[in-house]
């Protein structure tokens, strides 16, 4: 019976393993897949004795779906996020250690800056492949018209901020529908005021929700909710819905990552828009940023280990890996690569090399479980100022709950 | 005549049954008992075996914990379950707006049989298109609600954004399949309807409203019966049209049972506590099953 | 014939009947109108936020070739028809002997069983989530199209045995009593005198277990992973994440998705009806 079942199963399973290299993608936008598939593509060309699959999940709906298959049905290669969430995974033996595809492919040398946020007890889990910066994209036609400057302190933002509104202009725009948006004000303005060190013992779960520092974070967001600068009824938005409000002319400016580029361009506006860096909000605070590394790892549960190291050594081959990256709208891990020649990506790549320290992100540096009862609570203050000791006290029950008590 | 000729009588229910109810212990029983042993355990889903980073096991007993944590310490527990507890409610508005769309078109007209087939049929469309629809009528800047509110020059009116009317303009989708579905079962519990006590009540100047209260519901209860199990069902395991909605939004609003415990379970990797939300939501719906079966059996009874 | 028969009032009252009508069906319909419209748009067309106006330059064709651009859709098209059909015919096949046992068969533990399986048909699903998923998972059946054909088989037989088991026994017991009495087996019994006479009860449990199945989002989301097997349900709701502001997209994929249940709707209505409103009339 066994027997007879196992044939069914192989009929009627789609994912046949023997000799194929299975990679799981979440490299759903537009742009991005066009990357990913050039990077395919020249593997392929590179290796034709393997026979490459890819199944794409949509971006979002990865996330939950990893932890699936990690432990469910493991493919060879899996695209993934650096930092805590990979260090998760890590922790829990679901990814294989690749320091030996580092050693071999010279990665140690090429992709040297990104090592770090790959490595888990001085060994590499994975493979980045893509980072970005994110930062202030703006309407420049918009700011010249009203002869604004770009803000370079809190004040001069705010000042920027009330005469765009007064001139009918939606100053901020931001869809916090799938919450990740409001994590990214959050870390800015975090980062900002107390400081990178300060952001990542919160994100390790080793400061209260009720620190007295925070009030500072929070009280300054509350200057730009109470004066109504972002986009009406942003919670109903996802990211993409809050580009319309930008492209139309309606809003101004857009704290977002570099993701966002590929699409300004399809909607015609590229020329339009311009780049600036997040303010300095407290003096002397060191700069950091965020800038989110994409990666690629094996999951310990791969069957075709040795395609796989194929796959994630090709990232040496720098035509390939600048492909991945700017296609998509990202910076290139990879030295060798070809330099950046959008103006954003070389805007990009200055401000990341002159800062201080690069975060990966809220939700990427926080624990999971964590990251997204806070960014519940970020969207609610968004809505609800007035409720922040209430959403700050649960954040802290919650942060008890996962990290212990302080 | 053989053992099998002289028995088989007796031993053929069991050959028949066995393959129906070896399934449905498999997949429906025996999940039962294990969800109501996992939610006794704090668990992330990963292997039983292994520690979890910080050298905690990946499984472990923690008995009634997380049922006094939903009950006393868990605020979106309750969220959920009022919000359940409108969609109960309100989801059984759809009944007497079923019916009365049902009077309204329980005429013979050239061509209703077809006008009628175009009002059932949205009950057969799944819930991720429904949700899909009614996201973009929702949609505060070109929504089609935005825009029939502005010919009346009112405000947008952010349905899906706001933490008290989300749940409403979701229930308000789920009336689309709904009433479609309560239409059918009343228009086709009205064809039954036996016409000689319709023309005594007539002879006797009954009509209208009257006759509709003392002759006509009263034959339509079978009906009604059917709507109100299906409907407070539904309502409870209400699932598909939340996810693709708002996902439990703004903040976790709009969040029933049903998606708590997928959330919990799946996002956040307390498959203990999930289960705990689960078998909760089981035990409700247990009142319910023992209603339906005590009434089963009384007239079964009754029957034999 | 209640309510009185509009054709008793005046001519007016017809007329005014006749255009309520119309109204009540149009503004019924309105969202599905709205859809099948923005389908046909073009993408510019969506932005600028026409909604009502019917579109100038109709991107009929070109948006529905999008939507099946990458392969993507007809895959998900490809694996609800491949869960949905094994699905209803196994089990319409397992009800039909469990129905057929309970409703003519006289045993001590009878009701109990029935009560078992309708039991089983009100329970929530997420109870049954986490130990369903582990099972997939540990015989090697998850992600696969027979671990969603297999679950959805045993859940679903509770809701049809019972209908079945209810269906039959309103049978004339004559006529199994004068097989027995002839010497025919239980299984010749079942398969030459209850199967022929059960086949209206099977087309209708037939076609509602194909929109059930069919429209199934919750299943083939906790038991599913990649595009292989999605179903057409989980691969809107994906591909909606990809699509995102193309609502022309959006409306056409959504129209493909919910269309087979709707045109077996409008074919076999009598049988959808029938399923549907089993016991929903007296006598």
């Amino acid at each position: 019976m066994k027997k007879l079942l196992t044939l069914i199963i192989l009929f009627t399973s789609t994912v046949v393993s023997a000799g194929n290299l299975i990679i799981n993608s979440n490299q759903s936008g537009a742009s991005s897949k066009a990357g990913f598939d050039a990077y395919v593509d020249a593997f392929r060309a590179a290796h034709p004795e393997v026979t490459v699959v890819v199944n794409e999940f949509e971006h979002e709906a990865y996330k939950t779906a990893i932890r699936n298959f990690l432990t469910a049905e493991a493919p060879d290669v899996a695209i993934w996020f650096a930092g805590n969430r990979m260090k998760f995974f890590v922790d829990q033996g679901l990814f294989q250690d690749v320091s030996d595809v580092w050693a071999d492919a010279g990665l140690n040398d090429s992709m040297a800056s990104s090592k770090g946020s790959l490595t888990v007890d001085d060994k590499q889990y994975g493979v980045p492949w893509g980072y970005y910066q994110w930062g202030v994209y703006y309407r420049k036609d918009l700011f010249d018209n009203l002869d604004l400057n770009v803000p370079k302190n809190w004040e001069e933002f705010k000042s920027v901020c009330a005469m765009l509104k007064k001139n009918g202009i939606t100053p901020i725009t931001i869809g916090t529908k799938y919450l990740w948006t409001a994590g990214g004000w959050f870390d800015y303005l975090n980062l900002r005021i107390n400081g990178y060190q300060f952001h990542m013992d919160l994100t390790a779960g080793k400061v209260s929700y009720e620190d007295p520092r925070l009030d500072a974070t929070f009280d300054h967001w509350r200057e730009l909710l109470d004066a109504e600068y972002f986009l009406e009824d942003h919670a109903s938005f996802s990211w993409q819905d809050a580009q319309a409000p930008q492209i139309n002319g309606e809003a101004a400016m857009y704290l977002i990552g570099n993701f966002y580029v590929p699409t300004l361009e399809e909607a015609g506006v590229k020329d339009k828009m311009d780049f600036f860096q997040f303010p300095t909000i407290v003096e002397g605070v060191g700069v950091a940023e965020d800038a989110p590394t994409d990666t690629m790892h094996i999951p310990s549960g791969a069957k075709n280990v040795e395609d796989a190291k194929k796959f994630l050594a090709f990232m040496s081959n720098k035509e390939a890996a600048t492909n991945w990256a700017t296609m998509g709208g990202m910076l290139s891990p990879n030295k060798y690569a070809d330099k950046p020649t959008d103006r954003f990506s070389i805007m990009g790549a200055e401000m990341l090399a002159a800062a201080d320290d690069i975060a990966q992100f809220w939700d990427r540096d926080a624990n999971p479980d964590m990251a997204g009862a806070a960014m519940e609570g970020f969207q609610e203050f968004m809505v609800k100022p007035d409720r922040e000791d209430k959403i700050r006290a649960r954040l802290e029950k919650e942060r008890a709950r996962i990290h212990g008590a302080l | 005549m053989t053992f099998w000729e002289r028995n088989q009588l007796k031993l053929a229910p069991f050959f028949f049954l066995a393959p129906a109810i070896l399934i449905f212990l498999i997949y429906v029983i025996y999940p039962i008992i294990d969800s109501i042993w996992v939610s006794f355990h704090e668990w992330n889903g990963m292997d039983k075996s292994n520690l979890k980073p910080d050298g905690t096991p990946n499984w472990k007993w923690v008995g009634f914990k997380h049922y006094i944590m939903l009950f006393t310490d868990d605020e979106e527990f309750y969220v959920s379950l009022f919000n359940n507890i409108r969609w109960l409610v309100f989801s059984l508005l759809a009944i007497p707006i079923g019916l009365s769309l049902a009077l309204f078109v329980n005429q013979n007209i050239t061509g209703m049989r077809y006008i009628k087939s175009l009002f059932y049929f949205p009950f057969v469309i799944n819930a991720v298109v429904i949700g899909v629809i009614f996201t973009w009528f929702y949609n505060p800047r070109y929504g089609a609600l935005t825009l029939v509110l502005g010919f009346f020059g009112l405000d947008p009116i952010p349905f899906l954004a706001d933490e008290n009317l989300a749940t409403y303009g979701i229930i308000i989708a789920s009336f689309f399949p709904g009433i479609a579905y309560t239409m059918i079962l009343y228009i086709t519990g009205l064809t039954g309807v036996n016409r000689e006590m319709i023309e005594a009540g007539r002879i006797d100047g009954a009509s209208g409203f009257t006759m509709l209260w003392h002759v006509v519901l009263p034959q339509l209860k079978p009906a009604t019966l059917i709507a109100v199990v299906v409907t407070i069902v539904g309502s409870l395991r209400s699932f598909d049209l939340i996810a693709v909605m708002t996902a439990g939004g703004p903040w976790g609003s709009s969040e029933v049972l049903a998606y708590k415990m997928y959330q919990e379970s799946l996002f956040n990797y307390r498959m203990g506590y999930g289960a705990a939300i689960a078998t909760i939501l089981f035990l409700i719906m247990d009142i319910y099953i023992a209603w339906f079966l005590y009434r089963l059996f009384k007239s079964e009874k009754t029957e034999k | 014939m209640f309510p009185t028969p509009i054709q008793n009032y005046s001519l007016k009252v017809n007329i005014a009947y006749r255009l309520l009508l119309l109204l009540t069906l149009i503004v019924w319909l309105l969202p599905l109108i709205a859809v099948m419209l923005t389908s046909m748009r073009t993408f510019e067309d969506v932005l600028a936020g026409n909604y009502w106006t019917f579109p100038e330059e109709t991107a009929l064709i070109s948006n529905y070739t999008a939507v099946f651009e990458g392969g993507k859709m007809g895959r998900f098209f490809l694996n609800s028809l491949i869960i949905t059909l094994p699905t209803v015919f196994g089990t319409l096949f397992l009800s039909s002997l469990a129905g057929y046992s309970l409703a003519m068969h006289r045993f001590k533990l009878n009701l109990l069983v029935f009560a078992m399986f309708i039991a089983g048909n009100f329970v929530p699903f997420q109870i049954l989530m986490i130990p369903v998923r582990n099972i997939s998972i540990e015989m090697g059946m998850y992600n696969t199209h027979i671990g969603l054909i297999i679950f959805h088989i045993a859940f679903q037989t509770g809701f049809c045995t019972f209908f079945l088991r209810n269906f039959i026994k309103e049978l004339p017991f004559e006529l199994i009593e004068a097989a027995r009495a002839e010497g025919a087996t239980e299984w010749i019994i079942y398969r030459k005198i209850i199967l022929p006479l059960i086949i209206p009860a099977l087309a209708a449990l037939g076609v509602l277990e194909f929109t059930f199945i069919w429209n199934d989002y919750f299943w083939a989301l906790v038991l599913t992973q990649g595009d292989s097997v999605k179903p057409i349900t989980v691969g809107l709701d994906a591909l909606r994440g990809q699509w995102t502001t193309s609502w022309n997209l959006v409306s056409a994929g959504s129209v493909v998705a919910a269309l087979p249940p709707v045109i077996m709707f409008f074919i076999l209505q009598k049988q959808f009806i029938h399923g549907l409103t089993f016991g929903a009339v007296k006598g």
